[in-house]
């Protein structure tokens, strides 16, 4: 199931055939041929797992795990061993999603958080342009008051997206922009809101503060909103992003990650290590800087694209 | 988390305590430890792994001195690998003296490029250069907006064209800055992925149109074990001259600049954090070393002070300890230690423990300075014989050091104090107490 028409399983494997090769060659040249997983084999499976970032503690149960099944597998075949790895892979993303069904309520709050440079305010962007195109009537609000001309950006995203925005000036109070936004998308009937935050680093007590006191204002209009709060990760990042997500949700409850960049090299692995921490779904990927580069997340086909 | 490794290092560390030589057998534990607290500081996978490999060929067959325990010596040798690796090779931005400096600016997209161009250039104009910045990003929507707007913070021109051509952009900010008499050209270019070929080929190509002085690298310290490719990936293309190191005033461990240092072998020239443009800062290998290492790591504590304690100082003091006759001179010298290991605060963030209690405490590195200022101003007879300082006398320093009266009497009471404590110290023997030293 899916809720946005332009989701293209196609352009994810795109985005990650350079990472799915990588790793589906590397795991082939391994096992190929070997009726006894060896510790070369077991070594070489670290390195491709540990490189993508998802963690040596991880990598390691994996490997222990592995390890343990094969123990009483007969079929040690590259097929099996890859099937193991991959079934294992495919579990730990399984979360349940604990934000408000869609829509569940008018509107429909939308909160962005994440640390500087992540790609914040581009996913606003494709998200608007999502919403706009199964019809929804979207209005985003800058409350990123901090960055240099991250307003200008927004706008531009939001005329492309064709959605509204409430604008802000630089050194502005985000809260009081935020307090618009709300209130206007209430009177004016809004379907969805989209709120940009400016990028903070998750050790700056002040910036956490500040994003705790926007989830005030907005409570204050709709108790029950922010109906969904999106923590967006660079796959880039390494394994700051698991501190990154905790301290997040210290301030404000997550529903779920965005991960950004995926059409580089990067792998993101650290989300594994998030959603089984955390206990967050991964939501979205975005696989480019245009406007349809944004994808639903299905952590089947997320792991199928890694190793098919 | 980070306890945990600690903790787990030191059980391993306890393994080698006693040995009289480090062998494979007693330090493959530590070594393996070592390995696990690299990878979870995002060092890459390979330069871990070769990294454990030299310090293994290093420390094999050396002999265990007395004074030093095994798991210290091991330590020390990981610690001095690390900083070698980290700072090899340290240079300044290079500047020509008449002519035009051309610096470009490249990396991923979200890096911290822009930022860090507008403090680029703040430094340099406040160094007395005519600068003019350029935005050639012409791709991420207000990125042109974005530099305009730090350009006018710090009142630098700003070089713009509405032009979807970013070497067209190049070319004619490079002639205008010649014919404007401008001899500091600073150009931020788009944020692009390494396996990008257009963009590749359009980064290469203002590599040659500006011909630049200085290629900067911007990386962001949060990146994980993709950051190699990368890095490897731009270097290929452009062959830059330094790394800027951003956003390590998060808490991430920043491996990645150890791995990029150790794939292209360039010097990492500056940190850039937060987005005040005054945030620009000169990179310092130990200090990283010992982030990468992790806080709260007591080994890293001890071998911070053994290697900023110069063991021949050490003995003089204890021998002036012993005699009581710890004066003036004394005190800026350990002053000036306390300064080479790092702030106060992060000094004392690396004690376990302490670290999460004082997180949001308040610790005034500037006080140091102050003493540092009123010591300065003592002359020699005043340093080593306090006893002379009469009024005149401390009015004067606190003339000289732009400090007051009341400073400097709370100095001299402070530093009175403390040679009482040393005095009862070195009575109970001071020897014992000092072969013991430690933090915690």
């Amino acid at each position: 199931m899916s809720l946005f028409k332009n989701f293209n399983i196609n352009k994810l494997k795109e985005g990650l055939s350079k990472t799915r090769e990588k790793i589906f060659n590397s795991i082939t040249e391994t096992v190929t041929g070997k009726a006894i997983i060896d510790d070369l084999t077991i070594d070489k499976i670290e390195e491709i797992l540990v490189s993508s970032d998802i963690g040596i503690d991880t990598a390691e149960r994996i490997i222990e795990d592995l390890r343990k099944s094969l123990k009483s597998e007969k079929n040690r075949s590259t097929e099996n061993i890859l099937l193991l790895v991959k079934d294992e892979l495919i579990k730990s993303l399984q979360v349940k999603d604990n934000s408000n069904k869609f829509l569940s309520s008018k509107p429909y709050v939308i909160l962005i958080v994440g640390v500087n440079g992540v790609g914040k305010t581009t996913t606003i962007g494709k998200l608007a342009n999502n919403y706009k195109k199964i019809g929804s009537k979207v209005i985003v609000g800058a409350a990123d008051t901090f960055r240099a001309a991250a307003n200008e950006q927004l706008d531009i995203w939001a005329k492309r997206a064709d959605v509204d925005i409430i604008q802000s000036t630089k050194g502005a109070d985000p809260s009081s922009i935020v307090f618009e936004t709300i209130k206007k998308a209430v009177d004016d009937k809004y379907d969805v809101v989209l709120i940009d935050t400016a990028g903070r680093l998750h050790n700056k007590a002040n910036l956490m503060k500040e994003l705790d006191k926007i989830r005030r204002v907005i409570k204050k209009i709709i108790p029950d909103a922010p109906h969904e709060t999106l923590l967006i990760v660079d796959a880039n990042t390494g394994q700051n992003a698991l501190i990154q997500a905790n301290e997040f949700s210290k301030v404000t409850d997550i529903n779920g990650l965005v991960i950004t960049k995926l059409d580089g090299t990067a792998k993101g692995g650290v989300v594994f290590q998030i959603v089984a921490k955390q206990n967050i779904p991964i939501k979205f990927i975005g696989v480019g800087e245009g406007i349809d580069d944004l994808q639903e997340f299905d952590a089947k086909a997320f792991v199928e694209a890694i190793f098919n | 988390m980070f306890e945990d490794l600690s903790l787990k290092l030191e059980t391993a560390l306890k393994k080698v305590t006693g040995q009289g030589r480090l062998t494979e057998n007693n330090i493959s534990d530590t070594l393996r430890e070592i390995r696990r607290i690299l990878l979870d500081a995002d060092v890459n996978y390979n330069v871990a792994k070769d990294f454990i490999e030299n310090v293994k060929v290093k420390a094999l067959g050396k002999d265990v001195i007395a004074s030093i325990s095994p798991g210290q010596l091991i330590t020390k040798i990981i610690y001095d690998e690390l900083t070698t690796l980290l700072g090899g090779g340290q240079q300044e931005l290079q500047l020509n003296a008449s002519g035009i400096t051309t610096i470009m600016v490249v990396g991923l997209q979200g890096s911290g490029k822009t930022t860090f161009c507008g403090k680029l250039a703040k430094k340099l104009k406040d160094q007395k250069r005519k600068v003019l910045l350029v935005a050639a990003d012409i791709y991420r929507p207000a990125a042109i907006e974005q530099l305009k707007l730090l350009g006018h913070q710090i009142e630098v021109e700003v070089f713009s064209l509405q032009e979807p051509d970013a070497r067209k952009v190049a070319a004619e900010a490079l002639s205008y800055a010649k014919e404007k008499n401008f001899n500091t050209l600073i150009l931020d270019t788009a944020g692009r992925l390494h396996v990008d070929e257009e963009m590749m080929k359009e980064v290469l190509d203002l590599k040659t149109i500006i011909n630049p002085t200085e290629t900067l690298f911007v990386v962001d310290s949060m990146t994980g074990q993709d950051a190699v490719n990368s890095a490897k990936a731009f270097n290929e293309k452009v062959n830059f001259d330094g790394i800027v190191l951003t956003k390590l005033d998060g808490d991430s461990r920043g491996g990645a600049a150890l791995s990029i240092r150790s794939v292209v072998g360039k010097p990492i020239k500056f940190i850039s954090n937060g987005e005040k443009l005054e945030n620009l800062e000169i990179f310092y290998p130990d200090r990283l070393a010992s982030r990468i290492l992790g806080k709260g790591d007591v080994v890293s504590l001890v071998e911070k002070a053994q290697a900023s304690f110069d063991e021949f100082e050490t003995e003089k003091l204890e021998e002036k300890l012993r005699k009581n006759k710890f004066d003036f001179d004394d005190f800026l010298k350990q002053i000036k230690l306390i300064k080479k290991m790092g702030s106060l605060s992060s000094l004392l963030g690396m004690i376990p423990g302490l670290g999460s209690q004082i997180k949001n405490a308040q610790i005034d590195d500037k006080a140091l300075i102050k003493v540092e200022a009123i010591i300065s101003s003592m002359t020699k007879e005043e340093r080593s014989t306090p006893k002379i300082l009469n009024g005149n006398r401390r009015k004067r320093i606190a003339r000289g050091s732009g400090t007051s009266v009341q400073d400097v009497n709370r100095l001299i009471k402070q530093f009175g104090d403390m040679q009482k404590m040393i005095g009862n110290l070195s009575r109970k023997g001071l020897q014992g107490s000092m072969k013991n030293f430690k933090f915690n």
